[in-house]
Parts: structure tokens; C-alpha cells; sequence
């Protein structure tokens, strides 16, 4: 458990951090998805550059109808939030339950998205929310919808040299869940499914049941048309790819897909 | 200091833990925390295969790295001998070598192949990782039935089969007994593999000093003796010159019941490099390279008269013992075949134990060691004959107890059960846990699309390991004596020196209680000494739920012989016989003249002057005893699990715990308490989370704390518990031992319970963990069937 070495340089600005990652330097938030893979030496790093004290990059903000959050904001203040309670509810949910009160401490939302576990919650409450993801590099400023961002395993629409700055949601969605199962409280998600009410409709998320989060269409179609919540989460298994595991089949995992996001539903509701 | 709410801490008063304070401020002292002048770090390049051939090591890279003290493999380390294995249960257990860095062969994942020390830590794992070993893969055995079979991949050319030792018993005139039973119950039973998991890993810091040839280990352990005798042994030093000291230990469950390579090699690595050297080991490695527990399979029938009379169990039981044998790897499922009846009035019995090599991590003592394989397998053998006869869980066991009036009891398998009497322990946990109000809540959550279910295990179990004929007998090559020294000084305070070795137990809470009852030297007045061979005599150290039994009857022996002596004492300073004092409240006072008194203070204040002792007396009071227990002790219970299963997802819940104990008199019941809390928490671990996983390859899947699934406290319910006291005849405290009680107990109600809760599906068996997804495919198969 001891990482190969690498250098450690802490930003004060963006443009700090963005010059460092300019030169490799990869960004440190919450440190609770990079630092154990340094530990257990399944990442190596020549350069950190820390961006948890950077000004303005922490905070909840409302920006109009939209709720603004920043990167390097903890689980736990995004859970505690009255900003967020007020605008996404789903999110509020999935923070509190992510990992446990040690990891919601000090792990960031930025942190979570970036890394886009395939068993991460907060990928699919994005997803549910119909989120922008604001990106910032040496070139500019772009965003990113949250349909785009998350791409594959471990892999998101951020680019070299490229650091997530900042999450916008469409505010006002207070009908919103997150239905996560697992073993033991502190685990990831074996699935996970967010649903949120948004101007256009109900929006459902899934976690775990492939390699990188996906909307579930197919229930977000029944629900446009009427189906009930029972009805619309029995589709909620169809497209999706779940693996084989320790955590059960993949047969197991599209039940557990319809299950959660009848609960969600139904909790939302 | 201590809070005494009752101003007392005597036998039977709940102090609070003397050990606590240190720890919960970050004062403790563990191996990581001491620093020596000139400090070494190793570090072990290890095997990532789990069966290999070893054509070539190349440690110049490594020796380039700047910082690199020095890289030994095999060839160069100089040990010649292995690790030690102190068990041969039938005098013919095959007890291959087990190098301390590997020869020319890697039998497991995580094997050490070398060895670095160098200036830090970082610089030897990178050196570790730097170390070029040239492996040529060869076939793997993983799972023990498949080993056993012709033409399985063979570990080791002294164990045909991979057959490490057959250990058999059969009782006089079984098979007439079991043909003639018309009931017959069988299943196929699964107790997984474990890893231990204390919350400090190995650490091992040794301090070679070359001009005498001295060295001192410390080391996280819980047998300092052992590993003294062991390092002399195997090093070539004379004992006299090895010190083993054991500071604070972070838990060990067993694991640390054991003497390790790495032991050996850091030592002989201290000794070449002329550096103290400290190896710290990662959690990582702990996952492969400390011992395993469990691992064993068993196929059992049940013979019963057709009123639920059992009268004979035949059982073939695999145990998997890992690639290599640890210090006492043959004796655990031994143990195993002796507690096979449990607590019930079963004559005849039909074991057979295979001890099965596999190129896996060795397996050895872990909590409960032996004694929970035999209390899950008869406890769910219980229920399915409970189930085949449509009788009563409760009633079905409560028929087939000991009779009280039968102790002492010669059990099937030849143990002598020391005391019991059971029947109050179940009906007290059939009433606290509302047994017979179940059905009820079984209906309501069955409208609410759940299974609940109710399970019973009522145990015993074998403690105060152990008369040393009787570790002879079953061929473990030491005793089962503990020893104790007990100095009182000049000013009335009191040193205890025990060869008990705590890691978590509270022995210097315990310890000091008895003191305090027994000669009235105030709680706060004892020190306790354990864990350093520098200090003191022997000691066999803690394992086994034995520390009280043995190493506290030692000390209560030990404060007797004070007494004695102070008595002599006070009657010459009092110019009467012995015989017309009496004790009481840490006085020697003449009988009917409570002003004629000596307190043991004073005592020992004269007895240190020396100027005016009886004729024959020596100075001081202070006294040794070594304790040989005549017999174990056998604490008992009935644990009730009242379970949830999720109908959509599988999950299984624990709703209520009800745990009713008997271990005998108990000195300090709070600690008593946690020890129950502990082992049923750990318990429930294997019933539904934990499980040692191996791919066909030998690699370990379950590799880290995010794969091995250790529960936290959000997955545990609140564990109601009770004692009743019967104490054991076989020691003058009347106490029998309680570390792994609820180890050997949960499982099996936890696993009953989920059964009685699908039973209306048709399940007859569910095995460990009951993981959601294993449970809900159960559910869908049985729902297939219907």
C-alpha cells in the first residue's frame, strides 16, 4: 500500500491547475478514488496537482432556474444542502448514500464524475437530472450534457489537459430518487437507479449495469405515454449490458434494474 | 484511571478496560509505532502465480536502486530449515517443507521470493517490484475434491494425492445403529474460506545485535514464546539470547496464533545487514500471505428414530489446508471431528477428515477454530431433521440435550464434557426472542412480500485448551500449561507477569480484578505484564478461549500462594498459629479480634524488610505457578436469529439477535459482553458477507476489503444477550471461556433462520455467505420447481 513516487503541487487558481496538467500533471480532489489505486499500484502519477483548496471551485450555488455546483464540492455538502434539496432531489438522495460519512467528507462531486466508476451513483443521478458538465482547459470553456460525458469504462468526454469545473442542473426537479442496492452501506452500487421529474418528463438513470451509466429509454418512454411505475420499471432491464460477477449474474442485475427503478419511482412519487 | 461506578473492581464487577484509554488517544504502542537508531524497511517480492516454476531470479535492478541495502533470495538468505508445523494428529500427517523464501518452486499466490531491505519503506517496494523472477507455470489444484482425484496436479512429492492425513473414528457398533434408524437426514455443507482480517496486520521489527548475538523481535503476535523457541530453532541461536516481545496487538483472531516466514526472514535479515529491520506487512499482502481460516466440506447424515431420538451421524468431512502447513494447520478440522455431536446425546458416530493440500494460501486457527465447522454442520442438521420430522426446531433439540444429570459426560468422540445443563439457556432465548409469538410476524411480512424466518443454534464448545496429555495425545508438540508471577512490592502495589499474550482481550482488566478479590490489592494497584519472553516464564499464550481457564487460574493459583505465605507472616508478627487467623478483605485478622490485623500491604512491607520473617520463611511476597488444566471446560448456549429476506432482491436482514451464554462464573461481565458482541458480529460476517474466492487459476478474486466483504455496524442488528452460570468443576474460579463463543454459534442460526424462511418454497439448504444474489437465485429456482 505504498504508491511508486510522484510529485505533489497544490493549485491556487484554475490556471494554476491548468498549467500543471498542461505539463501531465494529473488533478487531485477528494483523493478517494486515486490515492488507494496510487497505494495499490494500479495508477502511477508523476505529478498531483491538488485542486481541493482552489478558490471558487467549491460551492452550491443557484444561478436563476439553475442549480450550480462546483467540482470540488464534498458529498457531504451537496447531501446537506437546502440549495440542493430544493432543485434535485435525486441528487441529494445519491449524495448522502455515497460511500461512507469518511469518504463523503472529504470525496468531491467533480471527483465522483470524472472518475465514472461503472458502479459510481452519482454518473446516473447526472443522467436523471439532465446535468451540464462545465469543462475548462488551457483553450476555453465548454459544456458538456451529461448524455455526452459519460463515454465508456473509466472513460468520460474530458480531454488531456482538461479539468470538470462545475455541474449545472436544471432546477426545480423535486420529484427525484435514487434507489441503490448493495451489500453493505458503504459499497458502491451493485445497481443503482436515479429518476427525476424534469420539464420534459421523467429522465431515469442506471448505474452498474454495464460499463459506463445509461438512461433507461425504454422506461422513460412507458412513463411518457402513461404507464404506471410497476409497468415502466419492468423495461428497465432492456438495452443494458451487466456483467457476470461476485455481485450476482447479469440476469440478476436487469431484475435488480427493474426493481430499483420501480422504488425510485415509487419513492419519488 | 479506571471508573468504578461500584468503587469496586473485583470478580464479577464490570470496570471499565484498563487497556482503553491509551488506545482510544492514539497512545498505543504497535510494532509500526517503534523506531530504532539505524532502522531498516523490507519489503517481499512475492509469487503471482499460484503454481510455478522458478528458472531464474535477477535481483540486479534491484540492488541498483540507491537506498537498496540488500536483496536475498533462498540462495543467499542462509536459512536452511522452514516454517515450523507443530501438529501431527496421527503421527503420518505429511508436513512437506515450507522454505522461508522460496526454492525453486512457488506453490500459492503471494509465496515470498525475496526478500529487500532498504532505507524506506517506499525504496523496497519499489526494489520489491524491481526483482525479475522468471516463472514456468505449472498445472494449479484449487478446489480440495478435485485434488483428491488420479491425475490432479501434485503439490508435493511427499503427499501422494495431495493428501496431507486421513484422521478417522468410528464408535463401536455404529452400522448397526444407523442401518437400523429409520430416519435418515443428508446434506452436503460448505463452511467457506475466511480471512482473518485483524485491524493490524503483521508487523514484524527485528534488532540483531551481532557483537553478543542477541536479538530482539518484536512482533505482532499472539505466542511470543513459540516464536522464541521457534527463531532459536530455526536460526541457530540459543534461545537464551532470542527476546520476543509482543506490544500492543490490533486483534489476531487466530491468525497470529502462528510463527511465519517472515519472521525468519526479517530476523535473518537484521542479522546480515547488521540494521534493525522493520517490515510492516500491507493489507494486500495480508489477504494471501497470512493464514486463512476454514475452508471445509462436509457430507453428513443423520440417523434418527422416527421420535426424533438421534442415534448415529456419519460424516466425511474435506478440509482444505492451503499449500503449506502452519504452525498447527492438521489440528484444526481435528478439532472439528471432536465436537462433531455437539451438545446432544448422540452414542455413535462415523467421521472421516481428508486433509486436502491445494495451491492456496494455508489455512489455520481462526476464531472458533474447528469448534463453529461442527456447530453449523450439526445445528443445520438438527433443523433438517427437525423439518424431515415435522417436529419443533426447539423441542427436536431440546429432546436430544445431555441431561443435566449426566455430567461429567463421555462424548462419542471421547471428550469429557465438564458441566452443562442447557435447558434453561434455551428456554430463557425462546423467551427473550419471543419464539413462540413468531408465526405472527412471519405472516406479516409475508404480506408485505417478504420471507421471515426463525433459526436456533444451541452450541457447546471446547475451551481451556488444553491438559498437555491430552495435546500429546492428538499430536500438537507442546503443553496446554499457563503460568503466572504475581510480586507484591514493598509499598503494596502488585506486578502480575502472565504468559497469556492479549491482543484485544483485556487481560490486564481481568487480571487485576482477581487480584483484587483475591488478596485486596486495589484494581488500580496491578500492573499486568504480558506479551515480553524478557519478563516473563513460558507462556503458551492466547488462543483458544483460553487465556481465563488456564492463564487466569494460574494467577488466582499464584495469589493463593501469596496468601499462604503472607498468612505465615502475619502469624509470626502477631504471635499466633496460622490456624487462628482468618482472610478477609485483604486481611489476615485473629479470629474474633478484628483488632489484631496485618492488611497484605503490611505484609508485604514486612516480608520485604526481611527482618522479622518465621523461621523457614523466605523474603518478599511474590510467588509462580504453572497451571496444567485437568480437563477443558465446556460453555454452552442457545442463539436465536429472527431474519428478513427481501422477496425481490434476495437480501437477507437480521431483525433480532437473541444470544443466551454459559461460560461459567464470570469475572468482568461488560468485557464478557463485547467478547459475545465480537464473535456474533464476526459470525454473521461469515453467514452473509465474507468468503475467500479463488478463480481456477489459483489467482485470489477477493483481494481487497472492497471485494472481501468485512460488514460495518449499519449491517448489524442490535444483539440482545443473557447469561446463564454453570460453572465448570475442573478449575477453582468455576470459569470456562468465552472468546469464540459467538463465532461458533451465529452462522447457524443465521443460516437456519433463512432456511425456515424459504422453507415454504421448498429450500431445504442455503449455503454461506447469503449473498443477495445467491438467495434470490435460490428463490427463482425453487420457484421454477413449483
Amino acid at each position: 500500500m505504498i504508491p511508486e513516487a510522484f510529485d505533489y503541487v497544490r493549485a491556487s487558481s484554475v490556471d494554476e491547475a491548468l498549467a500543471a496538467m498542461a505539463h501531465g500533471a494529473r488533478p487531485l480532489a477528494g483523493g478517494h478514488s486515486l490515492v488507494p489505486a496510487l497505494k495499490l499500484r494500479l495508477a502511477s502519477e508523476d505529478t498531483l496537482v491538488d485542486i481541493a483548496r482552489v478558490p471558487g471551485l467549491a460551492g452550491i450555488s443557484v444561478d436563476g432556474s439553475t442549480l450550480v455546483i462546483g467540482a470540488t464540492t464534498r458529498h457531504h455538502d451537496v447531501a446537506t444542502s437546502a440549495d440542493v434539496a430544493a432543485h434535485a432531489t435525486a441528487l441529494a438522495a445519491a449524495a448522502g448514500g455515497v460511500g461512507d460519512q469518511m469518504v463523503r467528507n472529504r470525496g468531491t462531486i467533480g471527483g465522483s464524475l470524472a472518475q465514472n466508476d461503472p458502479h459510481g451513483d452519482l454518473p446516473a443521478v447526472m443522467l436523471a437530472l439532465g446535468a451540464e458538465l462545465v469543462l475548462r482547459s488551457a483553450s476555453g470553456t465548454r459544456t458538456v450534457a451529461a448524455d455526452d460525458f459519460f463515454v465508456d469504462y473509466y472513460t468520460t468526454a474530458l480531454a488531456d489537459g482538461e479539468l470538470l469545473t462545475q455541474i449545472r442542473i436544471p432546477g426545480g426537479q423535486t420529484q427525484g430518487a435514487y434507489a441503490k442496492f448493495n451489500r453493505r452501506a458503504m459499497d458502491w452500487a451493485i445497481v443503482g437507479a436515479a429518476v427525476s421529474k424534469g420539464a420534459d418528463g421523467w429522465r431515469v438513470g442506471l448505474t452498474g449495469v454495464g460499463p459506463v451509466a445509461v438512461r433507461a429509454a425504454g422506461v422513460e418512454q412507458a412513463l411518457a405515454a402513461g404507464a404506471s411505475a410497476a409497468d415502466a420499471a419492468g423495461k428497465a432491464g432492456e438495452g443494458t449490458a451487466p456483467q457476470d460477477g461476485l455481485d450476482g449474474s447479469a440476469e440478476y442485475k436487469r431484475h435488480l434494474a427493474c426493481v430499483m427503478v420501480r422504488r425510485a419511482l415509487e419513492s419519488a412519487a | 484511571m479506571a471508573t468504578v461506578e461500584t468503587g469496586r473492581a473485583g470478580v464479577g464487577d464490570s470496570p471499565l478496560r484498563k487497556e482503553d484509554a491509551p488506545l482510544i488517544a492514539g497512545q498505543g504502542r504497535f510494532v509500526d509505532d517503534l523506531k530504532l537508531p539505524g532502522m531498516a524497511f523490507a519489503a517481499f517480492t512475492r509469487s503471482p502465480h499460484a503454481h510455478a516454476t522458478i528458472t531464474r531470479i535477477d535481483t540486479s535492478a534491484a540492488e541498483a536502486i540507491e537506498g537498496v541495502v540488500a536483496v536475498y533470495t533462498s540462495a543467499t538468505l542462509g536459512i536452511e530449515g522452514g516454517v515450523p508445523c507443530a501438529s501431527n494428529p496421527t503421527g503420518e500427517t505429511k508436513q512437506p517443507k515450507r522454505p522461508i523464501l522460496a526454492e525453486g518452486r512457488v506453490r500459492m499466490v503471494g509465496e515470498p521470493v525475496a526478500l529487500i531491505v532498504a532505507s524506506s519503506q517506499a525504496i523496497a517496494r519499489d526494489a520489491a517490484d524491481a526483482v525479475v523472477v522468471d516463472y514456468d507455470p505449472l498445472p494449479v489444484a484449487i478446489h480440495p475434491e478435485k485434488a483428491m482425484l488420479p491425475g490432479a496436479p501434485q503439490l508435493h512429492e511427499i503427499a501422494p494425492g495431495n493428501k496431507c492425513v486421513t484422521i478417522t473414528h468410528k464408535t463401536e457398533g455404529f452400522d448397526a445403529v444407523f442401518d437400523a434408524a429409520p430416519v435418515k437426514v443428508s446434506l452436503t455443507i460448505d463452511n467457506q474460506r475466511l480471512v482473518p482480517v485483524a485491524i493490524e496486520p503483521r508487523a514484524v521489527l527485528a534488532d540483531w545485535v551481532t557483537a553478543n548475538d542477541e536479538v530482539t523481535l518484536y512482533t505482532s503476535t499472539q505466542v511470543p514464546h513459540f516464536v522464541r523457541t521457534f527463531v532459536a530453532a530455526v536460526l541457530g541461536v540459543s534461545e537464551a539470547k532470542v527476546r520476543v516481545i509482543a506490544p500492543d496487538v490490533g486483534g489476531g483472531f487466530g491468525s497470529k496464533l502462528n510463527v511465519y516466514a517472515e519472521e525468519f526472514a526479517v530476523a535473518q535479515a537484521s542479522r546480515l545487514t547488521g540494521h534493525p529491520v522493520k517490515w510492516i506487512e500491507t493489507r494486500s499482502e495480508a489477504m494471501v500471505s497470512t493464514i486463512h481460516g476454514r475452508d471445509q466440506l462436509q457430507h453428513a447424515t443423520l440417523a434418527a428414530d422416527a421420535d426424533g431420538r438421534v442415534r448415529a451421524l456419519r460424516i466425511h468431512m474435506i478440509q482444505d489446508v492451503g499449500a503449506y502447513l502452519q504452525l498447527l494447520t492438521p489440528t484444526i478440522a481435528h478439532l472439528t471431528v471432536f465436537m462433531v455431536p455437539g451438545l446432544y446425546d448422540l452414542p455413535h458416530v462415523d467421521i472421516t477428515l481428508d486433509e486436502i493440500f491445494t495451491n492456496t494460501t494455508p489455512t489455520d486457527a481462526y476464531r472458533g477454530a474447528g469448534r463453529p465447522e461442527a456447530t453449523h454442520m450439526i445445528e443445520r442438521m438438527m433443523d433438517r431433521l427437525a423439518d424431515e420430522l415435522g417436529m419443533d426446531a426447539a423441542e427436536l433439540r431440546r429432546k436430544n440435550f445431555i441431561p443435566k444429570a449426566a455430567f461429567p459426560y463421555t462424548s462419542a468422540t471421547g471428550l469429557s464434557y465438564d458441566s452443562g445443563d442447557y435447558e434453561p439457556a434455551l428456554d430463557k432465548a425462546l423467551e427473550m426472542s419471543d419464539y413462540s409469538t413468531f408465526e405472527a410476524r412471519r405472516a406479516e411480512a409475508r404480506a408485505r412480500g417478504n420471507y421471515r424466518g426463525i433459526g436456533l443454534s444451541t452450541w457447546v464448545e471446547i475451551c481451556g485448551l488444553a491438559p498437555s496429555a491430552v495435546t500429546k495425545a492428538i499430536g500438537v508438540g507442546a503443553g496446554g500449561w499457563e503460568s503466572a508471577i504475581l510480586r507484591i512490592h514493598p509499598t503494596g502495589s502488585a506486578t502480575v507477569i502472565t504468559g497469556s499474550s492479549a491482543h484485544g482481550q483485556g487481560h490486564e482488566t481481568s487480571w487485576s480484578q482477581i487480584v483484587e478479590s483475591e488478596l485486596g490489592i486495589p484494581f488500580d494497584q496491578v500492573e499486568v505484564i504480558h506479551g515480553d519472553t524478557g519478563y516473563s516464564p513460558y507462556g503458551l499464550g492466547t488462543y483458544g478461549s483460553r487465556s481465563l481457564a488456564v492463564g487466569g487460574i494460574a494467577l488466582f493459583n499464584t495469589c493463593e500462594k501469596v496468601r499462604d505465605k503472607a498468612q505465615l507472616i502475619a502469624a509470626h508478627l502477631l504471635e499466633c498459629a496460622p490456624g487462628d487467623l482468618e482472610w478477609a478483605d485483604g486481611k489476615w485478622q485473629v479470629k474474633g479480634s478484628p483488632d489484631k490485623v496485618k492488611t497484605i500491604q503490611e505484609l508485604a512491607y514486612a516480608a520485604w524488610a526481611g527482618d522479622s520473617m518465621p523461621a523457614g520463611v523466605e523474603p518478599n511476597l511474590e510467588a509462580t505457578t504453572f497451571f496444567e488444566p485437568p480437563n477443558f471446560t465446556f460453555p454452552f448456549g442457545t442463539h436465536v436469529a429472527e431474519i428478513e429476506i427481501d422477496g425481490e432482491t434476495g437480501k437477507v436482514t437480521i431483525e433480532r439477535y437473541t444470544a443466551v451464554d454459559d461460560c461459567g462464573n464470570v469475572v468482568n461481565p461488560m468485557i464478557v459482553d463485547g467478547q459475545v458482541h465480537g464473535g456474533i458480529v464476526q459470525s454473521i460476517a461469515q453467514a452473509l458477507f465474507e468468503e475467500a474466492v479463488y478463480d481456477d487459476s489459483g489467482q485470489i478474486l477477493t483481494s481487497s476489503l472492497v471485494d472481501y466483504m468485512i460488514p460495518a455496524a449499519s449491517e448489524l442488528p442490535r444483539i440482545t444477550s443473557a447469561r446463564t452460570v454453570t460453572p465448570s468443576p475442573t478449575n477453582p474460579m468455576g470459569v470456562k471461556g468465552i472468546g469464540e463463543a459467538g463465532t461458533i454459534a451465529a452462522t447457524a442460526c443465521v443460516v437456519n433462520a433463512a432456511v425456515d424462511a424459504l422453507s415454504e418454497l421448498g429450500i431445504r439448504h442455503l449455503e454461506m455467505p447469503l449473498q443477495p444474489a445467491r438467495v434470490w437465485q435460490a428463490i427463482q429456482d425453487a420457484k421454477g420447481k413449483q
